[in-house]
C-alpha cells in the first residue's frame, strides 16, 4: 500500500480540478453535517426534557371569564368548578393554576437571599396552586410536605402576595442551598417578606422553554394560592389512569353546567400533554427534522458525486489500467489503487472540513448563542465521510479492476 | 444558433442519463432547500410598513436603573407613569399608547356562548399612524380620547361574526359585559411582523379582533392581556397600586416627520428623564432610546434564529450541490473530447464550443430548476412541520418565488459550468483526432 502513494500523488496532479472538487465537497459536507448533527442532538435533548407531570393522564383547560366580576364572585365560581371537576368519575384530581409546565412563555420572579439584595441570586418560574396542585399535576414530592388547606389564600386581579411558605423544585433548592439543607430555609422572590421552603418536588419544569428558561432550567416554585384573575385561569385536571379521553370530554360539560359565562376555545381550550409538548417544542422538532433531511440528502449527493467523478476517471484511464494489468498488476492492486486514491483525497478533505466545522460552530456560538460543539461530532463526521468516500468509490474501483489486460493493445 | 445549441443540450441530457439525473437532482434539492428556507426567512424579515418605517418611533425610558435593567438597556415597554407623562407632553405630530386586551364578546341573539376576542387599547392616532385600512367608518378622534368614549373599531372578521358583514357603524357591541358603539370596521389587516407590539407578541399572531380607546380601558381597569414585567419587590394590592408600580406593560409610538423633529423628540425624552432624576424618582442619569421600526425589529430580534440558521445551512447545502455539479459537468464534457476535437477541426471556434457547453449547462439548470420547483411546492406546503405554526403560516409560494427558483437554478448552473466549458473549449483538435 505505502509504495503506491507516490505514483497516486503524481497521477492526481494530472487531474487537479477533479481532485480539488472532491476534496472541497468532502470538506464542506463534513463542516455542515457536523454542525447539523450537533444542532439535531441539542434540539432532541430539548424535546425529551422532563416536565415532572404525569403526562399520560393530565390535561389543561384554558378558561376565560365572559364578564367582569369581583374577586369574591370569581373565587366562589372557581371553588364550585373545582368541586364539579373532582366529582367526575373519570377524574382523579383537579386544581386551578396561573400556568403549567411547558406552557410556553409564563411567569417568573427573581430570587434573592436577603430583603435588601438588589442583584438577583437567580430566577424561578412561579406557579400558584392549592393543596390539590401536586396531585393534579402528578408531581413527586421528594422532601417535606404538601400545603395545608389553611395556608391557601385567594388572590385577586392585580394583587401581589408574599406567602410565608413555598414548595420548590429540587433544581431551585440545589441552586439556593447547594449543601442540600434547603428544607426549612427561606428566601425572597420579589417579596417584601421571606418565604420558607416546606416541600421539595422533583422535577418541575418551568412554563417556558426559551433561552432564558434554559439558563434557569428546572428552577420553579409553587405558592399556596388560589388565583382568581378576572381574565381567566387554567384548570389542571388529572384523569384516573387510562381514562384521559373520557375525562377530557366530560370536564368541559361539567364546567358549562356550572356556568355558561365562560370561554373555552374549541380549538385549543383543552389540551393534553401530548399536544402541549408538541406545541412548545415545535421549533426544536422542526429544526431537528430539517437538519436531518439536509444531512441525509447532502451525504447522498456527495457520495453520488464521488461515484460520478471516479467513474469518469476510470473510463479515462482504461488504457493505462490495461497496461498496468498487462505488466503484472493484480486486480487487487488496481482496486486498492483507487481506494487509496480516494482515501488520500478524503484525508485532505476532512482536514480542511474539520477546521471549517469548528470555525462555523464558533461563529454560531457568537452569533446565535449556541453551545460549543464537542470534538466528538467532528471525529464521528470524519470517520463517516472517509467511510462514505470508500463506499462510494468501491463500485467504480471494482469495475476498474475488471479491466482486461487486453485493453492495453486497443487504441482507445 | 442559440436554438440549435439548446436542442443539442437537451439531446445530450439523454445521453448519460445517470450522470444527468445526478446533476438535475443535486441542483433540484439544493435550490429547493434554499427556496423553502428563504420563503420563511423572507416572510419573517420583511418590512411591515415600508413607506413609514423611518418615520415611526418607539420611545423607551429607563425606569429600572443600571442595577435592574438588562445589559444597560431601558425596559422594552413603559410603566404607567412614564407612558402617561409622554402622552400629556404631546411632543410628536401623532402619538399613541397601546396595550393588549382580552375580552369576551356577547353575540346575543341566537348564539348563547360568549366568544373570545383579542384586541388593543389604543389612542385615536393609532389608525392614521399605522395606515389601518377601513372597510366602513373610521377611527375615533382626539376629542373622543379625551371624552373617554365607549367607542370601538372592530375587525372585518368580528363584523362578519356579529353583524353578518354589513356596515355596522353606529351599532352596539358588548365586550366583557360593557356596551360599545362601533365607529369603524377594519379590512383584514395584520402587519407581519407586528412591529407595533413586539413586547407582547414576538411579531407573529393572528389578526386582532378589535381596538378600543386607551382612556376607556383605563377607566374600566382592564388588565393587560399581554406581558407585564416588574423589578424589585412587588407589593401592589390592586389596580391603583399597580399603576404606580415599576411594572412595564405599555408600548408608546410617535410619528416624527423630519430629522429635526426626531432630534427634538430625543431631546424631550432626555430632559424628561433628567426631570425625573431631579425629582428623585430616578436615581440615575437619563437613559432613553428612540428607535424607528427597522431598528426596533432588529433590536427585538424578530427573525427567529431558527430561520437564519436554516437559511444558512440550506445555502451551504446548495453550494455543495453546485461544487458537485462542477465536477459532474467536467466529467460529462470531457468525455466528449473526441467530438469536440472533430468540431474544432471542422472550423468551430473556441468561443462557439464555449457557448454551446454553457447553453447545455443551462438546460441542466432548467431541468434542475423544474425539479427544485416541484420540491419547493411540496416543501412550502409542508413547512408547518419545520417551523412554529404562526411563522409557517407566512411562508407561501408566489410568482416571484417560482421565478426566483428557476432563475437561481439556471444562473447557478451556468456559473458552475464556466470552468468545465472552458476546459472543453481548450481541447486540442489535433491531439484528439490523432488518438482516435
Amino acid at each position: 500500500m505505502s509504495l503506491q502513494i507516490k505514483p497516486i500523488l503524481l497521477a492526481l496532479r494530472r487531474h487537479k480540478a477533479g481532485t480539488v472538487l472532491i476534496a472541497l465537497q468532502i470538506a464542506l459536507t463534513l463542516a455542515i453535517v457536523c454542525n447539523a448533527l450537533f444542532i439535531i442532538h441539542q434540539r432532541v435533548v430539548n424535546l425529551s426534557e422532563r416536565s415532572g407531570v404525569d403526562e399520560a393522564n393530565v390535561f389543561v383547560i384554558t378558561n376565560q371569564w365572559a364578564v367582569d366580576r369581583s374577586t369574591r364572585a370569581i373565587d366562589a365560581q372557581v371553588q364550585a368548578d373545582l368541586a364539579a371537576l373532582r366529582q367526575l368519575s373519570s377524574v382523579r384530581d383537579a386544581a386551578s393554576a396561573t400556568g403549567y409546565p411547558l406552557q410556553g412563555g409564563g411567569w417568573d420572579n427573581f430570587v434573592t437571599m436577603t430583603p435588601d439584595q438588589v442583584k438577583p441570586t437567580t430566577d424561578s418560574a412561579v406557579y400558584y396552586g392549592d393543596e390539590h396542585l401536586l396531585d393534579a399535576l402528578g408531581l413527586r414530592l421528594v422532601a417535606g410536605r404538601n400545603f395545608r388547606p389553611d395556608e391557601v389564600v385567594a388572590v385577586g386581579t392585580q394583587q401581589a402576595i408574599s406567602p410565608p411558605v413555598v414548595i420548590v423544585s429540587k433544581a431551585l433548592a440545589r441552586r439556593l442551598f447547594p449543601d442540600g439543607s434547603a428544607l426549612g430555609k427561606s428566601f425572597y422572590a420579589m417579596t417584601p417578606t421571606p418565604t420558607t421552603i416546606v416541600g421539595i418536588v422533583d422535577p418541575l419544569h418551568r412554563q417556558g422553554a426559551s433561552q432564558w428558561d434554559k439558563a434557569h432550567a428546572g428552577q420553579s416554585l409553587i405558592w399556596p394560592a388560589r388565583p382568581d384573575d378576572a381574565r381567566g385561569i387554567y384548570y389542571i385536571v388529572r384523569a384516573k389512569s387510562g381514562q384521559l379521553a373520557a375525562a377530557m370530554s366530560e370536564a368541559p360539560k361539567a364546567l358549562y353546567a356550572q356556568s355558561r359565562m365562560r370561554i373555552i376555545s374549541p380549538t385549543d381550550g383543552i389540551q393534553d400533554y401530548a399536544q402541549i409538548r408538541h406545541h412548545v417544542f415545535d421549533s426544536d422538532r422542526g429544526m431537528a427534522i430539517l437538519m436531518g433531511i439536509i444531512s441525509v440528502v447532502l451525504l447522498a449527493i456527495t457520495a453520488a458525486g464521488i461515484v460520478g467523478l471516479t467513474s469518469f476517471w476510470v473510463g479515462q484511464r482504461r488504457k493505462q489500467i490495461g497496461v498496468r494489468r498487462a505488466l503484472g498488476a493484480t486486480r487487487h492492486d488496481i482496486l486498492s489503487y483507487f481506494l487509496t486514491e480516494n482515501l488520500l483525497i478524503g484525508f485532505a478533505g476532512v482536514v480542511v472540513g474539520a477546521l471549517l466545522a469548528i470555525v462555523i460552530n464558533l461563529w454560531m456560538v457568537t452569533r446565535f448563542e449556541m453551545d460549543r460543539m464537542s470534538l466528538a461530532y467532528v471525529g464521528v463526521g470524519v470517520i463517516a465521510l472517509l467511510l462514505l468516500g470508500q463506499g462510494a468509490v468501491f463500485a467504480p474501483a471494482l469495475r476498474a479492476s475488471r479491466v482486461s489486460p487486453v485493453e492495453a493493445t486497443r487504441s482507445v | 444558433m442559440f436554438g440549435y445549441y439548446l436542442q443539442l443540450g437537451l439531446r445530450s441530457l439523454r445521453r448519460n442519463p445517470a450522470l444527468t439525473a445526478l446533476m438535475v437532482m443535486a441542483i433540484g434539492f439544493g435550490v429547493a432547500a434554499s427556496m423553502i428556507t428563504y420563503s420563511v426567512f423572507r416572510a419573517v424579515s420583511g418590512n411591515p410598513i415600508p413607506d413609514k418605517s423611518s418615520r415611526l418611533f418607539t420611545p423607551q425610558v429607563d425606569s429600572w436603573g443600571p442595577q435592574q435593567n438588562s445589559r444597560g438597556e431601558p425596559p422594552d415597554a413603559l410603566d404607567y407613569v412614564d407612558a402617561m407623562a409622554l402622552r400629556r407632553a404631546h411632543e410628536a405630530k401623532r402619538q399613541t399608547l397601546l396595550y393588549q386586551v382580552q375580552m369576551s364578546v356577547m353575540p346575543g341573539g341566537d348564539r348563547d356562548l360568549p366568544l373570545a376576542a383579542n384586541g388593543y387599547a389604543v389612542d385615536g392616532d393609532f389608525f392614521p399612524m399605522f395606515e389601518v385600512p377601513f372597510q366602513y367608518g373610521s377611527g375615533w378622534s382626539a376629542q373622543d380620547d379625551q371624552a373617554r368614549s365607549a367607542d370601538v373599531v372592530i375587525s372585518e372578521k368580528l363584523n362578519r361574526k356579529l353583524f353578518g358583514g354589513v356596515d355596522s357603524v353606529g351599532r352596539r357591541v358588548n365586550l366583557g359585559g360593557h356596551d360599545y358603539r362601533v365607529v369603524g370596521v377594519v379590512r383584514p389587516w395584520n402587519p407581519k411582523p407586528r412591529f407595533f407590539d413586539l413586547f407582547n407578541t414576538g411579531g407573529f399572531k393572528d389578526a386582532s379582533d378589535f381596538y378600543m380607546p386607551f382612556t376607556r380601558a383605563l377607566d374600566l381597569k382592564v388588565r393587560t392581556g399581554g406581558s407585564n414585567s416588574c423589578r424589585g419587590k412587588l407589593t401592589f394590592t390592586g389596580w391603583d397600586d399597580f399603576l404606580q408600580s415599576n411594572c412595564v406593560w405599555i408600548t408608546s409610538w410617535v410619528e416624527l416627520d423630519s430629522a429635526t423633529a426626531v432630534a427634538r423628540y430625543r431631546h424631550f425624552l432626555e430632559s424628561y428623564a433628567a426631570d425625573q432624576q431631579r425629582a428623585g424618582r430616578f436615581a440615575w442619569a437619563p437613559n432613553v432610546r428612540l428607535r424607528d421600526v427597522t431598528q426596533w425589529l432588529d433590536y427585538q430580534q424578530v427573525v427567529p434564529p431558527e430561520s437564519r440558521i436554516s437559511l444558512l445551512v440550506a445555502s451551504g447545502f446548495f453550494l455543495i450541490c453546485l461544487i458537485n455539479t462542477i465536477g459532474l459537468l467536467l466529467a460529462k464534457f470531457l468525455r466528449r473530447a473526441g467530438e469536440i476535437g472533430v468540431r474544432r477541426a471542422l472550423g468551430a471556434s473556441r468561443r462557439e464550443i464555449y457557448t454551446q457547453y454553457l447553453i447545455e449547462a443551462g438546460t441542466v439548470g432548467l431541468a434542475g430548476g423544474v425539479l427544485g420547483l416541484l420540491i419547493t411546492v411540496v416543501g412550502v406546503s409542508g413547512v408547518g412541520v419545520l417551523f412554529p405554526s404562526q411563522v409557517a403560516k407566512l411562508a407561501h409560494l408566489d410568482f416571484s418565488l417560482v421565478g426566483l427558483t428557476l432563475l437561481v437554478a439556471i444562473i447557478a448552473t451556468v456559473l458552475a459550468a464556466f470552468y468545465p466549458a472552458w476546459r472543453a473549449a481548450r481541447v486540442q483538435p489535433a491531439w484528439q483526432l490523432k488518438s482516435s
